[in-house]
């Protein structure tokens, strides 16, 4: 591919509000199996997707079922008819943990991606109306990002948890509020570089009102950047979510999640049932993972200046 | 510089009265407090009385100033499940604390600058491909699970290091015994080891990255290539140029660096059974001793602003582009 290509390539990509065309993506399809890695990381996504929305047909039993007879089974422990009931093991309850790990994929997909779209709403708005009108707006919101970052934020998150109690409402609320600094900055930067170019004047030109310029003006060339964030931060909230529930500040227990496993795998950890831990980690950092893998290459991508290789 | 000064200073005031006015907005939530200091039993006329003690039935403003009055003094409240003065319960586990971070700290700073170094003078080579594989894995390492597993296969497993425990260091060094503090080192590291490299591994993964990407940045600059040269030896371009530049991004994170551990420290603490802040904060939450979770909060959060002030004034007074804006 000539650099003639790339740079047709990238004009036609951004400057277009219907998205990018196909040709777009086959370079990204093309980019990612050069990678290696990025491929690797889909794959893994799909799966992990594919396991949230099929969990009730694709787990082999129900998650919450208890059977007392077969529980701390081993992983592939044979029963009397010489069949492997439990691939993945029971845990002190004989709940099934490979199922518990299939309906878990729900919460941890579902909490990130919607705390991260919560976060990047609030922080897109805000961070493009300080950016644009600039004078105290910009003053005052940015200066409560200020506060909002002088919190570590999980004890942020623990402290209204606490007393709000735990709950999928709650959690993924204050997980989406604790992200929108981030979102705010970058809008905010952005809309500043863009706001005096010319097809922005043409757009205030024609009596476009506000919103319309803010939003279906600006806001669609400044999304790549932003969307780099939000792959690196849906990789934070869901370790931030795993972290909450294995507090026991995240959803009730009666659902299975990852990092509620891991709790509960603690009072077995002296006994040596290593695969009631092992596995909902492995889970928990194959998804984490992925979503930084791809955060990676879309930066490298979408801007192969800002790249670490590039 | 004084300018500058006094703008932080003011910033720094604004945000504690922010994490002050959160943090009482936290506890309102979770409805009317009175009934976190009366018995189950108590009967209305007792809950009301309780309720005006305590000044519940004024209006917010006037709880709000008494609250803030209040920790200015150092009253933080009591402690429900402890029934002494929560800031007292906090500061007793707080040295525990202060080394566990410190030393994931030093871990995270000085374990990720040759790591990046490295990467960045080979790059492109296995070197590099290796240890950046490791970083991006290690920040998708959740750190509860990091100490889970190496408390069963290190700890159980190998049986190379205790699983839980202490020696206290730091508390006999405040308490004016010095030389029995110092005597404890040797006892005290096999116990430290596993929590505070499991608090710091996310960290040390995002700095070596960041200092590999930086030390990138400056090797390619015009002083680099005047300092090889001039004959200089790799090893010294290297220490005495390149390097002291591309850490200024890391020195810059010290501050946000100690806050990030400091979220760490209630679930690794928990885990190896810690006796610090964490997993007070920890069996805070579950007996549902709101006023102790305020105050462990609250002292974290003056610790994080304090400190970044100091890490913003001691980098303004090293960098004269800061200090003269």
């Amino acid at each position: 591919m000539s650099s003639q290509d790339i740079e047709e390539d990238e004009v036609d990509g951004f400057a277009e509000d219907a998205g990018p065309p196909r040709r777009e993506w086959r370079r990204a399809w093309r980019s990612m199996v050069r990678g290696g890695w990025p491929i690797f990381a889909l794959l893994i996504l799909v799966g992990v997707t594919f396991a949230a929305a099929f969990g009730p047909e694709l787990a082999p039993k129900d998650p919450n079922r208890q059977n007392i007879i077969a529980r701390l089974k081993e992983p592939l422990t044979e029963n009397r008819a010489g069949k492997v009931e439990y691939v993945l093991g029971t845990d002190a309850l004989g709940r099934d943990v490979l199922s518990r790990l299939i309906y878990g994929a729900r919460i941890s997909l579902v909490v990130g991606l919607t705390a991260v779209f919560i976060g990047g709403a609030i922080g897109i708005v805000l961070g493009m109306v300080a950016g644009y009108f600039g004078g105290w707006i910009d003053d005052v919101i940015m200066r409560l990002a200020d506060i909002q970052l002088a919190f570590p934020f999980i004890l942020l998150a623990i402290m209204f948890l606490v007393v709000l109690g735990p709950g999928v409402v709650n959690l993924v609320l204050i997980l989406g509020i604790g992200q929108w600094v981030t979102y705010a900055r970058i809008a905010r930067g952005q809309t500043i570089s863009q706001r005096e170019k010319d097809y922005v004047e043409a757009a205030r030109a024609l009596g476009a009102s506000t919103s319309s310029i803010l939003f279906r003006t600006i806001l669609p060339n400044i999304l790549a950047p932003l969307t780099v964030i939000a792959s690196f931060n849906v990789a934070s909230v869901i370790l931030a979510e795993a972290a909450l529930s294995f507090l026991g500040l995240g959803v009730p227990p009666t659902v299975p999640t990852w990092g509620g496993m891991l709790a509960e795998s603690r009072d077995q950890l002296l006994a040596g049932r290593w695969w009631l831990a092992t596995f909902p980690g492995v889970a928990i950092m194959l998804t984490v993972l992925s979503f930084n893998i791809l955060g990676d290459w879309l930066r490298d991508f979408l801007d192969p200046r800002l790249g670490e290789n590039g | 510089m004084w300018t500058y000064i006094v703008r932080r200073l003011i910033q720094s005031v604004i945000v504690i009265i922010g994490v002050t006015l959160i943090s009482f907005t936290a506890l309102q939530m979770s409805g009317d407090p009175t009934y976190l200091y009366v018995s189950e039993r108590a009967s209305d006329e007792e809950i009301a009385l309780a309720r005006q003690k305590l000044g519940f039935d004024r209006p917010y403003y006037v709880q709000y100033l008494t609250f803030v009055a209040n920790l200015a003094q150092g009253d933080f409240g009591e402690s429900l499940s402890y029934r002494t003065p929560a800031l007292d319960v906090v500061l007793e586990r707080f040295p525990a604390t202060i080394e566990l971070t410190a030393v994931a700290m030093v871990i995270a700073i000085f374990g990720a600058i040759p790591l990046g170094v490295m990467a960045a003078r080979r790059r492109g080579r296995p070197t590099d491909g290796t240890i950046m594989t490791l970083a991006i894995i290690g920040q998708s390492i959740p750190s509860f699970w990091l100490g889970i597993m190496l408390i069963l296969f290190v700890g159980l497993g190998l049986g190379w290091l205790p699983i839980s425990g202490h020696v206290p260091v730091l508390k006999p060094i405040l308490e004016g015994h010095v030389l029995e503090g110092l005597r404890n080192i040797p006892a005290a590291v096999p116990y430290l080891i596993m929590p505070a490299f499991t608090i710091a591994l996310f960290s040390l993964s995002r700095n070596a990255r960041l200092v590999r990407s930086s030390m990138l940045e400056v090797l390619s600059q015009d002083f680099v290539r005047t300092a090889r040269a001039k004959g200089l030896a790799e090893r010294r371009v290297i220490s005495d140029h390149a390097l002291r530049n591309a850490w200024l991004p890391v020195v810059t994170m010290i501050g946000l660096e100690f806050g990030f551990l400091l979220s760490g420290v209630v679930v690794v603490e928990t885990i190896f059974s810690w006796p610090g802040v964490g997993r007070l904060v920890f069996n805070a939450i579950n007996q549902r001793d709101i006023p102790l979770v305020q105050t462990a909060v609250v002292i974290f959060s003056f610790v994080f602003v304090l400190l970044n002030l100091a890490v913003d004034l001691v980098y303004a007074w090293l960098d004269p582009r800061i200090r003269l804006r």
